[in-house]
């Protein structure tokens, strides 16, 4: 019995955050005027230059993102973080080519509230199309001002002036530096809407493959990562966290561990408990003991992880209309019906989270691997009790987050101890356990798909509808907080928002890009979380391609049309139908290695239908007795537009390959009603060396001059489609519940 | 106060047997490479060579540690002067997020200093102990391959 | 007597015993089978079963390997062999083996082409399998994926390298019929002991063995030694200082953490994960079979177990290795004991045993991990504690345990162990 839902009428297309109207404008190519992405969006920030590209439309000035001086040469900002990706190399590529200097002569900082713009979240794979947009054009627009600055100077034309690294030269061979040119211009101006025209054949660092600036130092034992933070007299927390979601603090012995080696100090507020003392290991013990005496309340029971689909459609839910075209026909014999689900994921980031924090003189300065300095920087503030401007975020790399993880917390872990205790820099750690228990999750979710064919065998009638929770719990107010909710006088977490097509939430690549005349996407929007999500690398589109893929491989079968040709006779889209071929071509599609139990699996996907497109054919081996799954071969094919660095492209490719591969055989949170059993990595395994795909093979189709369109999440969704395409080749078996192989999987094959 | 003999150096420390090395190596001594992933010998990246063997530092109690020789990633060379290894991961960008590979290159050195010439399946066996979430493990495996390709000497 | 009736009665004894030589250590071959065999569903689910029961994986699947294919080395007091290839492959395997080829192999250790198997391969059990289990396996494993490899040779210690002499070994142990049903037994008890006696072969392991490798029939389930491990005897476990009741051991025989005991590690891990693929009743038969055997030696009980009151210097440096080492999954405030309720190291039954074997070696060999499901992972300390911390760590335990009976060959012990390795 589904409880009542509200249908939200999206025909004004706006969302209201906080009590202030944010509109906003994605220049993503065919989208002139999209919606506010909630996800990357600013959040109260005003769109002061709507028909500015890229961020240019939330920071008009170019003084924001690039200063020169003589002191300290040419500074170039971004709102965007380095999470591993690798974009903070690929957006200096860009900087530097078109301010035209080498690399090495810019100091490239990344975000902190106190210098850089404001550039919301680094996620959604919208750093290069935003930042890397924003940039591209300003870099460009300085650059041609210091030129017209030399050029009057000297009372010249500026087409015959040259540049060289950071020197502007004249026909005549006069000389000023850039430094110089600037003292006759005034960067703090809007940026232009018209930039200098340079054609992609005349690059010399976009398209190139700049070597990261951050991994000789990431294997050589240099300072790297938040974790590494070494500050005078700082001090080491660890957090107490409650058994469980509404456990309430009863009693503790707070005398005991204030009497603990190391100087240690029990911070406490409400439910809210850390420790702190000068050494680490000293706080880890002390942590021990916390733990080991504090007494609590027993929590909300945990929900039933045999019928989680079930009860997601019975928790109060929002319905949202997300696509809708022609008229259904009813069902028939070319119907195709399947209920597809998938459990709940973690992120997993190999580093648990860890923020530095040192309230001094009245500034509350926090080091944090968040993907979004302002938010976390207003959330802490009001969490806290200081003015804004009295709070600064500044970004410090951890390990690879994909997402919504923990690091926002721990920040507010680490605001929190350091409000307690001041003067002091602290330092808190999250354990393994903490972050695997309480990091926001990837909600489990539940896709029940219709599609039927025309007599013609074409795709005719397309019925979608989904159920799943929140994938952007993000830090719209304090009580998005973790660690709010547990103080003294808790708070609360603003109303759940999910983000607006085109970019997706839940409904993230849910409306296929084939070529349907009847259709009808819904997205259900639980309301309630049996557990807290947010987002996590591509949201719902892991699910949505994956059913979607397969049920076009279903019906290509029952149309006998081979699944590649199926896919083709459905796409127009030129781009679409180049990284199909080139799969096919590549793989040699559809050649089969021999032997028992192989099979091969092919799957397509636009990341949001907007974004970089992806084509994957998969081969692999079951064993049908054990279940092993052997993949032995990946080929991929992808379009993200100009393409910044290519080895860059090619290593989130691949490393995207490998993760959805984990996801999609062997990953799900364990739990039941005595507890979640996946605190560790023994109870959350994920793929190592020994699973690793034989082969990974990826071709990327540059498209130099065409606008950046984003990478970093656009095979989650083809390779999790492609595997279960491969293992219905394999085995007869058609599995359209996630994760696919965990041992005993194989018990449904028969023989 | 227990003496520990880390990449050559000796340091004596004020600390107790049960302190694991991992808090040693970066509080006491200040050294980067091993890192906190679980502290349960889960994911090694905490892995250091103590007597040429790979171990979880997060494991490792210090009182254990009398007469032995650690070594860590720092000590297979440095940004500007790699050892075989780390240059191998530079040239294959081994990296994404990276927090992983400081393990990953203790782990390999420590297979290729016993056995130069390891095949495909040797290596992503011996491998197994490390965990990498970002799914960098097709360059991983790549750069410890031109290491062998070139010879195996670490 | 004549010299020639001596000569004649000599050749004649020579020529009999010859002969009776030649008909104890000569088998015929059983001709190939040529045709494939098309079983249906419900003869492999049930050949499935028996399989499972039989544990054939666990040795017949090396690490790495395909299943099925062999290539495991086995060490034994007179050399190592290597399992050979049950995949139905036409060379390499059993492929051209018949029904009645296989049935003499699993009966009397004797392989299609004659020569005798050794009974590191315990046919001395299977031979107590129904001849339905023995068709339904055979059908299963004709339906495995077939795979080309050969085993390396074996290393077997002269003379057992001469394989007929396992025929005179055969003599003193070999037999007993396939098993009948107890009247006075329930269905359970009765299946139960079909399993236990049969295709799971327990007493192999948790019997003492005599100096050929026979099981010593007088001490049958009073334990054994396996691969360094002990196997515990199995009689009297609802008797015992720390007993066993039912629900407890089909959790620690399905890999499961046993409430009070722990969970299977080392030789035991694979066995308890080929006994969870069978139905639920399965384990229970064989708990409530292992259950009711009685102890047949009249030794004095153990006096019950005490907690030290005062630590040696060892043991105190064993806790702080435990703080250092061990308490991050074992502490008493850790997830794993609060979240799933796992018994503190103390009350487990490999630190109450008599022996610290089965302590150390779990310290040493860790239990392995695996990517698709959850396990009781534990890392392998062997090379970050040397010999005395193994030592000081086992004292602490067996102090805080039952320190009124400290284990007094505990360096002894470590060292051979790792002497073995």
């Amino acid at each position: 019995m589904k409880s009542p839902t509200q249908n939200v009428n999206l025909s004004r297309r706006a969302f209201v955050i906080n009590g202030a109207l944010v509109m906003g404008f994605a220049m993503l190519p065919g989208i002139p005027r999209a919606l506010a992405d909630t996800e990357v969006d600013t959040l109260g920030t005003a769109i002061l230059a709507p028909d500015l590209p890229g961020s240019l439309r939330a920071t008009p000035y170019l003084d924001a993102w690039i200063r020169i001086d003589a002191k300290d040469g040419i500074t170039v900002y971004t709102g965007k973080v380095e999470l591993g990706t690798g974009v903070k190399t690929a957006l200096l590529q860009i900087a530097a080519e078109r301010l035209e200097v080498s690399p090495g002569l810019i100091r490239f900082l990344t975000a902190d509230t106190a210098l850089t713009p404001n550039e919301g979240y680094t996620a959604g794979s919208h750093t290069i199309v935003d930042s890397g947009t924003a940039l591209f054009n300003a870099a460009a627009q300085v650059r041609q001002l210091l030129l017209e600055s030399a050029a009057r100077q000297w009372q010249t034309s500026i087409d015959s002036l040259t540049t060289r690294e950071a020197v502007i030269y004249d026909a005549q061979g006069r000389s000023i530096t850039y430094a110089q040119a600037v003292v006759g211009v005034q960067l703090h101006r809007f940026a232009s809407t018209n930039s200098p025209f340079k054609p992609a054949s005349s690059f010399t660092l976009i398209g190139k493959s700049l070597p990261r600036l951050d991994i000789p130092a990431k294997v050589s034992g240099g300072a790297a990562y938040v974790q590494d933070m070494r500050l005078p007299d700082m001090l080491h927390a660890r957090v107490i966290r409650p058994p469980r979601r509404g456990s309430r603090l009863l009693e503790i012995d707070e005398a005991a561990l204030n009497k603990l080696p190391g100087g240690v100090k029990l911070v406490r507020n409400g439910s809210y408990l850390a420790v702190v003392a000068t050494d680490e290991w000293l706080a880890v013990k002390a942590m021990r003991e916390g733990y080991a005496t504090a007494h609590w309340t027993e929590g909300n029971p945990l929900p039933d992880s045999a019928h989680i689909h079930q009860l997601l459609t019975e928790l109060p839910a929002r319905r949202y209309p997300v696509s809708a075209k022609g008229n259904i026909a009813q069902p028939g014999p070319r119907t195709y019906k399947a209920r597809v689900t998938k459990q709940y994921l973690m992120h997993g980031s190999i580093g648990p989270s860890c923020a530095v924090a040192w309230f001094k003189d009245g500034t509350l300065t926090v080091w944090t691997h968040t993907q979004g300095v302002y938010p976390l920087r207003a959330g802490i503030a009001e969490m806290v009790g200081l003015p804004v401007a009295q709070v600064r975020c500044i970004h410090a790399e951890g390990s690879g987050c994909y997402g919504h993880n923990g690091a926002d917390d721990a920040a507010a872990d680490a605001a929190l101890i350091a409000m307690a205790i001041p003067g002091k820099p602290i330092r808190v750690q999250w354990m393994r356990e903490q972050e695997n228990l309480w990091e926001p999750y990837s909600s489990a979710m539940l896709a029940e798909v219709e599609a039927g064919l025309d007599d013609s065998g074409r795709l005719r009638d397309w019925k979608y509808e989904l159920w799943s929770t929140p994938h952007n719990e993000r830090i719209v107010n304090a009580g998005r907080l973790l660690p709010a909710w547990l103080l003294a006088t808790p708070f609360t977490p603003a109303p759940s928002v999910p983000i607006a097509q085109p970019e997706g939430d839940g409904d993230r690549n849910a409306v296929p890009l084939y070529e349907i005349p009847n259709l009808k996407v819904d997205l259900n929007f639980v309301l309630t979380m049996p557990f807290r999500t947010s987002a996590m690398r591509s949201l719902g589109a892991h699910i949505n391609v994956f059913a979607i893929e397969s049920t076009v491989d279903e019906l290509a079968a029952r149309a006998t049309v081979d699944p590649v040709q199926f896919r083709l006779h459905h796409l127009s889209d030129p781009r679409a139908r180049a990284v199909v071929e080139r799969v096919a071509a590549e793989f040699r599609w559809p050649q089969k290695a021999t032997g028992p139990g192989s099979g091969i699996g092919f799957a397509f996907a636009r990341y949001k239908n907007i974004m970089g497109y992806c084509a994957i054919a998969v081969q692999l081996h079951v064993q049908r007795q054990t279940g092993q799954v052997t993949i032995d071969r990946v080929v991929a094919a992808v379009d993200v537009g100009q393409i910044v660095s290519p080895d860059g492209l090619l290593n989130q490719i691949q490393g995207g390959i490998v993760q959805s591969a984990s996801w999609t055989l062997y990953e799900r949170i364990l739990y039941d009603a005595s507890g979640m059993h996946s605190f560790d990595w023994s109870g959350y395994p994920i793929m190592r060396f020994a699973d690793l795909p034989q082969q990974v093979e990826v071709h990327m189709i540059d498209q130099p001059d065409l606008p950046f369109l984003g990478a970093a999440e656009i095979v989650q969704g083809p390779m999790a489609a492609a595997l279960g395409n491969a293992i219905n080749d394999a085995t007869g078996k058609r599995l359209l519940n996630l994760p696919l192989a965990r041992r005993g999987w194989q018990d449904a094959l028969g023989s | 106060m227990i003496t520990l003999d880390i990449n050559g150096k000796t340091h004596e420390l004020d600390i107790a047997d049960d302190m694991p090395l991992l808090y040693a190596l970066r509080n006491q001594v200040g050294l980067n490479g091993a890192k906190y992933g679980c502290g349960l010998g889960q994911c090694g990246a905490c892995t250091v060579l103590v007597n040429d063997k790979p171990v979880f530092s997060c494991l490792t109690p210090c009182g254990t540690l009398a007469g032995k020789s650690v070594r860590t990633v720092e000590s297979l060379g440095s940004a500007d002067q790699p050892g075989p290894l780390q240059k191998a991961f530079i040239d294959e960008q081994a990296a994404q997020c990276g927090y992983c590979i400081a393990g990953m290159i203790v782990r390999a050195q420590a297979l290729l200093e016993a056995n130069p010439h390891p095949d495909d399946e040797t290596i992503r066996r011996h491998m197994a102990p490390n965990l990498c979430r970002c799914g960098t493990h097709v360059r991983i495996l790549a750069a410890i391959k031109s290491v062998v390709a070139q010879g195996g000497k670490v | 007597m004549k010299r020639k009736t001596i000569i004649g009665a000599v050749l004649a004894i020579g020529v009999v015993g010859l002969g009776f030589a030649f008909w104890m250590m000569w088998r015929p071959e059983i001709a190939p089978l040529s045709h494939p065999l098309n079983a249906g569903r419900e003869t492999l689910d049930r050949g499935r079963r028996v399989v499972e029961a039989g544990d054939c994986a666990v040795c017949h699947t090396r690490p790495g390997g395909a299943y099925m294919a062999g290539g495991l080395p086995l060490v034994t007091p007179f050399g190592t062999l290597f399992t050979t290839n049950i995949t139905p492959d036409p060379h390499s395997g059993i492929g051209q083996w018949s029904l009645d080829a296989f049935e003499r192999a699993m009966r009397e250790g004797i392989a299609r082409d004659g020569h005798f198997l050794y009974p590191a391969f315990p046919y001395v059990h299977y031979r107590k399998m129904s001849d339905a289990d023995i068709a339904d396996a055979y059908a299963f494993l004709m339906s495995v994926d077939p795979i080309k490899y050969t085993a390396p040779p074996n290393h077997m210690v002269f003379p057992m390298n001469f394989r007929p002499l396992v025929s005179f070994w055969n003599l003193l142990f070999l037999h007993g019929d396939p098993l009948e049903p107890l009247p006075n037994q329930s269905a359970q008890w009765n299946r139960g002991r079909y399993l236990v006696e049969g295709a799971g072969h327990c007493s192999s392991c948790h019997s003492p063995l005599n100096l050929i490798g026979g099981e010593k029939g007088s001490e049958l389930f009073n334990g054994g030694v396996v691969d360094d491990w002990t196997a515990p005897g199995l009689r009297g476990m609802t008797e015992a200082q720390h007993p066993w009741n039912e629900a407890q051991l089909v959790a620690y025989l399905t890999g499961e953490v046993a409430e009070g005991h722990g969970a299977a590690a080392g030789p035991m891990l694979p066995v308890s994960l080929s006994i969870a693929q069978l139905p639920a009743e399965d384990a229970h038969a064989i708990a409530q079979y292992i259950l009711d055997l009685k102890k047949t030696s009249s030794d004095a009980p153990s006096p019950p177990c005490t907690s030290g009151v005062k630590p040696s210097a060892r043991a105190l440096l064993g806790a702080a290795l435990f703080d250092g080492a061990c308490a991050s999954c074992h502490g008493s405030a850790a997830p794993m004991r609060v979240i799933e309720s796992r018994p503190a190291l103390a009350n487990t039954s490999a630190v109450m045993a008599d022996s610290p074997r089965n302590l150390i070696q779990t310290i040493l060999q860790g239990i392995p991990m695996s990517s698709a499901e959850s396990s009781h992972y534990m890392p392998a300390f062997a090379h970050s504690l040397d010999d005395s911390h193994v030592a000081a760590l086992a004292e602490y335990l067996r102090d805080e345990s039952c320190a009124n009976r400290p284990w007094t060959d505990l360096d002894k012990t470590i060292k051979s162990i790792r002497a073995q390795e």
